[in-house]
């Protein structure tokens, strides 16, 4: 190989600057930290099941708008047959307290950033009868 | 794997096939029966409101109810002015049929509250590109906020002035820049969204009438079915000398006015 001096360390140096992000995360304090997301207390269920929701509720929250304010609909069935207020304010967040230990945990883990919140109340303390 | 030609156009053709089901399906979803309309909530062919400008001057309970519940921003600047429903002279409100020779506490000081009319043949749903304003079958013209791009289109078509559009953050208001100030049931709005009255479509469904005719003094406001003949509206409508914003637009208002 010709320039093998030169080329190698250079390698070298291009990989550890490519790397650097990884490694650095990789030793940082959140490395491996998943959020975890537990019920409120007293709730063994949301209003479908964990895994649905955890794949599924972006699309849900959509249909749940859609339908609310261009259809009138404002119940929801789940599947095991409960009802449900489709409200973000009033029905999510009135089990779901507190927006920081909910929403925000995967939402900044994942660096995603809905902006729900820009209209919609985070309620202090919604009554749950509440649109 | 190889695959003749005969074949392979059996294929295409069943797969064309499928992706023209593909609006079919899409229909049924719209009616999904997960979703189910307020059991206790108000059902109407078409909703109407009857305001009388024979009794009392201004109307700032009916206004402030309303602007309160819907947590319209009421700004310092009024070029940011926001409002759903407004007290406007009578000559603004109906052009043309105020004239020099009417006594002047008509011309002048008689003032008309105004609001969106939900008209029939609504230009602003014409003229919105994403749908964010759109007609229910109840006859309410509706804004679904989440879809509206701030074109303004609908506050020109609007021919009676009844949409505003936020040039500022709402919450920098100063009636809504502290939480507990803001309603907790009905959201605010973001910069860059035109907002107006809704009739008050969250509390029909549950079973109220619009907060400006709860709040009304002197019960000159009235808000009932027009496709109802025994309903208050249709029998005023009937038995009254009404009259509407701007008749000969072809609009066809919703909100009647006894002057």
């Amino acid at each position: 190989m010709y320039d093998k001096g030169k080329v190698v360390p250079g390698l070298i140096i291009f990989l550890a600057l490519v790397l650097s992000p990884i490694i650095y995360n990789g030793m940082s304090e959140s490395a491996g930290v998943v959020p975890e997301l537990t019920y409120p207390a007293g709730e063994t269920r949301c209003v479908e099941s964990k895994q649905y929701m955890r794949e599924n509720h972006m699309q849900l929250l959509f249909d749940w708008r859609e339908t609310v304010v261009r259809e009138g609909n404002r119940t929801y069935v789940a599947e095991d047959g409960k009802e449900y207020n489709m409200s973000l304010s009033g029905a999510c967040l009135s089990c779901h307290t507190k927006k920081e230990e909910f929403c925000d945990r995967c939402h900044t883990y994942l660096k995603v950033k809905p902006y729900c919140w820009d209209c919609h109340i985070i309620p202090p303390q919604l009554p749950k009868e509440n649109v | 794997m190889s695959m003749d030609r005969r074949k392979f156009l059996k294929v295409a053709g069943v797969g064309a096939l499928g992706l023209a089901g593909l609006p079919a399906s899409r229909l049924l979803a719209a009616g999904n029966p997960r979703f189910k309309a307020p059991a206790d909530g108000l059902q109407g062919e078409r909703w109407a409101m009857v305001v009388d400008l024979t009794v009392g001057a201004h109307d700032d309970a009916a206004i402030s109810a309303c602007h309160k519940i819907h947590n319209v921003p009421e700004h310092a600047n009024p070029r940011h002015e926001v409002k759903w429903i407004w007290n406007t002279d009578y000559k603004h409100a109906f052009p043309g049929l105020a004239t020099e020779h009417m006594p002047v506490q008509y011309r002048e000081e008689h003032s008309a509250l105004v609001l969106c009319n939900h008209c029939e043949n609504p230009p602003c749903v014409r003229v919105c590109p994403t749908q964010a304003t759109f007609k229910r079958a109840d006859g309410i013209v509706l804004m679904d906020f989440h879809r509206c791009i701030g074109c303004r289109f609908c506050m020109a078509a609007c021919p009676y002035g009844a949409r505003s559009f936020n040039w500022v953050d709402p919450r920098s208001a100063a009636n809504l820049d502290e939480p507990g100030e803001t309603m907790l049931t009905f959201p605010t709005r973001s910069k860059g969204v035109v907002e107006k009255c809704n009739f008050c479509a969250e509390r029909l469904a549950r079973g109220l009438e619009p907060a400006c005719v709860e709040n009304s003094s002197n019960g000159r406001m009235l808000f009932g079915d027009l496709g109802d003949p025994g309903s208050d509206v249709s029998r005023i409508i009937k038995s009254k000398y009404t009259i509407r914003r701007k008749q000969h637009l072809g609009t066809e208002p919703s909100v009647f006015y006894i002057v």
